[in-house]
């Protein structure tokens, strides 16, 4: 049995981070941008529970756990505003989505 | 013994009126004012009378007040026998002048209808910061005290805030005493530095180690301080216009006690100046040259405050010159007699304006005499006091000044005594013009002032008489101060004697028996009566000397340029660059979501980058 | 076999996750995010987080995405609108992207000496009952907060929604 490196679990991690930024960066859609704050969440989570295989401690676990709870919350406070969005809006496009400037 | 409620029961009254007096009715305001300076003054004498002989000083310890490594300052209160002295003019004549108050002050609403009880309150909170000052135990206590009865005389001076001279004479008296206050702050450093400390048992005991020159600077710069407050040349500008307080104010505070607080610091500080001649020399000079100056303006004025306002800088003079001369006894015993008969001049002035409802000018005066009789009987008392005329209070105590002068200097001791001919005089043509004569002025309504006025006038009367003789002041004090060889001459003395009743003579002759006299003589020395007349022109050149070119180089200077150019061009300047800035960073906020976003993942790119700088990229 | 399911699932997650950015319909997006954290899951068992491999299926794959499909399909969503443009983006974005990949892939092989390595079972302190012990022990207080924060978000959602029935 080959074993991982633990570089390549990291390394993993910043990929899906930098592909949930990537999403944020050039998708317009806000479903679509919302879904990449998700994923850039879970690739800090891999890192957490990767430091905690490192170290052999509960805690990167707990902090994960955390992770996901305020990712629940947020996604269920995000859609409701998601929504008010569209009823107001009639639009998903991030980029019409301007007021604070204006 | 409970010294620290002294001073306290008068703060508890300011506290009282101050809060409340607003809504209290008159009589309860006076409960309050009087009832607490008569029971601190009841707490002197119970004091005094339970700590025996008082060879050595007593000492209360309250609390440490400045902390800092080895130098320590506490808030101590002391007394010994110049303290208890002090104690019992203070709070006596406060108590008299208190009761006193009722009476002239009883038509006086005052702007804004609060006069009463605010005048009440200052009245207190003065006698507060009055005993703290001469209870204190080190400088810095007395500081607070001297600091705050300046306070006190300044809302004093300005009582009737809504008139422009007197706001005008409370800033001149408080700007004048800052120059003194200055001195006697250097001077409190310079005795850190000398000695570690500012208690006087401290300083005292180790004054006569320090090396001369020291102690001279320390007691000049004591003096500047002492002069600033006690009136004394080239400071004395602000007694004359701070008579446009209330009367009482301006006897107890301008001519009792709070005037006498320089006196009783020179006489505190008298284990430095017994090392420092020059100093007490200086101190000498400077009071008699006081002495005579203010003298002479006090024979031309017109105003009968004035003149015993110009009476007082000149009877300062004399107990500076006392304490200089090294007779610290017989300056202190002249701060006492000259405590009563001055308070009661000043009071009986007072009655003699409210009973012409107002007027001060003396050439409105006259005939007064049968009148308003007791007014004038209580007044005599003071006349003779002052004048010097045996056995009453102003003799013995200017007598026991003259003396020592004349072992000091023998041209101090003729000055004087032309000082004390010249006094005769012009207390003398005041009390004629006031009471003799035919009635000139318009008032026709003419009354006698209420009891409440007559009793502390005629309680002060019987001071004035015998007050010389009772309180033998030298005696008491002679186990304090350092003996001076005692000899009793009967020529000089009768010298002074003869020069006050000469004073009091020719004023007979030019005001009663030929009127006319006085006015052709001033014509005749037209000049001179001019000079004399405008006092010396002292505040005008004073104003050209010192006020307008700080006037004007503020304007100029400090407005148009420091403030005007570097201040507000400061805080323009940053707030027209922050304005430039922001109109560039404006075009940051584009409302665009993603370009926020960039601009994070910029931010973060950075920060990993530093990071990683900062650890070396290992 | 532990590098090949570690190969086979990383590979999955990378792919997937590259779909969720380039496809246009939201739908498509949720569902390959799906497939991220299923992924994700294995990868978490494999480094001996059990629990958390759970709640990963159960919260996150389960209740967190289920919200995103039906909020897809409420509002009609279709695919994305190609208006609008972010010159920042255009600019900026790609090279910072890179830079941020290469700094933390820099970083992650210089900090992390090749010697330490994962296998299945070398650490087994992330069972339920691990996890539960800390949580109620050392981490109580941050745990209470939590449920405060969800209580929060509770009200939240439920403010935000109403406001379209009034």
């Amino acid at each position: 049995m080959t074993e991982v490196p633990i570089s390549w679990y990291l390394t993993l991690s910043a990929i899906l981070f930098a592909l949930g930024v990537a999403g944020f960066l050039f998708r317009r859609s806000i479903i679509t941008v919302f879904m990449s704050i998700e994923l850039m969440l879970n690739a800090v989570n891999l890192s957490f529970i990767t430091f905690s295989y490192q170290f052999k401690q509960v805690n990167g676990h707990l902090f994960a756990f955390f992770v996901m709870v305020v990712a629940a919350a947020e996604a269920a406070v995000g859609l409701a505003i998601i929504l008010n969005i569209f009823k107001n809006r009639a639009t998903l496009n991030i980029d019409e989505i301007d007021s604070m400037k204006n | 013994m409970q010294l620290w409620l002294i001073p306290l029961l008068p703060l508890a009254g300011f506290a009282i009126n101050g809060l409340f007096g607003r809504r209290f009715s008159k009589g309860l305001v006076n409960v309050f004012a009087i009832g607490s300076v008569v029971l601190s003054f009841a707490w002197v004498l119970k004091t005094i009378a339970g700590l025996g002989d008082l060879n050595t000083a007593y000492v209360e310890h309250y609390f440490t007040w400045i902390q800092s490594g080895p130098f320590t300052i506490n808030w101590d209160f002391a007394v010994d026998r110049l303290t208890a002295v002090m104690l019992l003019v203070v709070t006596g004549i406060g108590s008299l002048i208190h009761i006193y108050s009722i009476g002239y002050m009883a038509h006086e609403h005052g702007p804004h209808h609060g006069g009463y009880y605010r005048f009440f309150a200052y009245l207190n909170l003065f006698m507060f910061f009055m005993l703290t000052l001469v209870l204190a135990a080190n400088f810095l206590v007395l500081f607070v005290g001297w600091e705050g009865v300046g306070l006190c005389s300044y809302l004093l001076i300005g009582f009737y805030f809504d008139k422009k001279f007197a706001t005008d004479a409370g800033n001149k008296a408080f700007i004048v005493n800052r120059i003194g206050d200055f001195g006697f702050s250097l001077a409190m450093f310079y005795i850190v530095k000398t000695f570690a400390s500012l208690d006087f048992s401290t300083v005292f005991a180790k004054a006569a180690g320090a090396p001369e020159s020291t102690l001279t600077l320390i007691g000049l710069l004591l003096m500047v301080g002492a002069a600033g407050k006690s009136a004394q040349i080239p400071l004395y500008v602000w007694l004359p216009d701070a008579m446009a307080g209330p009367t009482p104010v301006s006897a107890l505070i301008h001519a009792a006690t709070m005037v006498t607080a320089g006196v009783y610091m020179t006489a505190r500080s008298f284990p430095i100046y017994t090392h420092a001649p020059v100093a007490m020399e200086v101190i000498a000079v400077i009071g008699i040259a006081t002495a005579f100056f203010a003298a002479t303006i006090g024979i031309t004025q017109n105003d009968i405050k004035k003149v015993f306002a110009y009476s007082t800088v000149s009877q300062l003079g004399y107990m500076f010159v006392g304490v200089g001369v090294g007779a610290f006894s017989a300056g202190i015993y002249h701060l006492v007699t000259h405590a009563f008969f001055k308070a009661l001049l000043f009071l009986g002035a007072g009655s003699v304006i409210h009973s012409l409802s107002g007027e001060q000018d003396l050439r409105n005066m006259g005939g007064l005499r049968s009148k308003i009789p007791w007014t004038f009987w209580t007044m005599v008392c003071a006349w003779v006091a002052i004048s010097g005329i045996p056995p009453f209070a102003g003799f013995f105590s200017k007598d026991a000044i003259l003396l020592a002068a004349y072992h000091y200097a023998p041209w101090i001791y003729w000055l004087g005594t032309l000082t004390a001919g010249i006094t005769a005089f012009y207390v003398s043509r005041a009390m004629f013009l006031a009471f003799f004569g035919s009635y000139r002025g318009h008032e026709h309504h003419i009354h006698e002032s209420p009891a409440v006025m007559m009793v502390p006038l005629t309680i002060l009367g019987l001071l004035s008489l015998v007050g010389g003789y009772l309180f033998k002041i030298p005696v008491f004090l002679g186990s304090l101060f350092p003996a001076l060889e005692e000899s009793e001459d009967f020529t000089l003395m009768a010298i002074s004697v003869a020069a006050g009743l000469l004073g009091i003579l020719i004023a007979y002759m030019m005001y009663v028996a030929k009127p006319g006299m006085a006015d052709s003589l001033a014509a005749s020395l037209k000049g001179l009566y001019t000079l004399v007349y405008n006092k010396y022109f002292v505040d005008e050149i004073y104003g050209a000397a010192v006020v307008s070119p700080v006037v004007n180089g503020s304007r100029a200077v400090l407005w148009k340029g420091v403030d005007v150019e570097v201040i507000d061009g400061a805080a323009n300047g940053i707030a027209s660059r922050a304005q430039d800035v922001g109109s560039v960073l404006r075009r940051l906020q584009s409302g665009n979501i993603r370009s926020y976003a960039a601009w994070v993942l910029f931010g973060s790119v950075m920060v990993i980058v530093a990071l990683g700088m900062a650890g070396g990229f290992r | 076999m532990d590098i090949f399911l570690f190969l086979l699932f990383a590979i999955i997650a990378v792919v997937a996750a590259i779909n969720v950015v380039v496809q246009t319909h939201p739908i498509s997006s949720a569902v390959s995010l799906i497939g991220v954290m299923g992924s994700l899951a294995v990868l978490y068992l494999l480094l001996g987080a059990e629990f958390l491999a759970a709640a990963q299926v159960i919260v996150y794959a389960g209740a967190i995405m289920v919200l995103f499909v039906f909020v897809i399909m409420l509002l009609n969503a279709g695919a994305e609108a190609k208006r609008g443009r972010s010159l920042m983006v255009q600019l900026l974005g790609v090279p910072l992207l890179v830079a941020l990949l290469g700094l933390l892939a820099y970083f992650v092989q210089r900090l992390f000496p090749q010697g330490v390595t994962v296998h299945f079972g070398g650490f087994t302190g992330g069972t339920a009952e691990a996890v539960g012990r800390a949580l109620f022990t050392s981490y109580v207080l941050p745990f209470e907060v939590t449920s405060l924060l969800i209580l929060i978000a509770i009200i939240g959602a439920i403010v935000l929604a109403r406001k379209e029935l009034d």
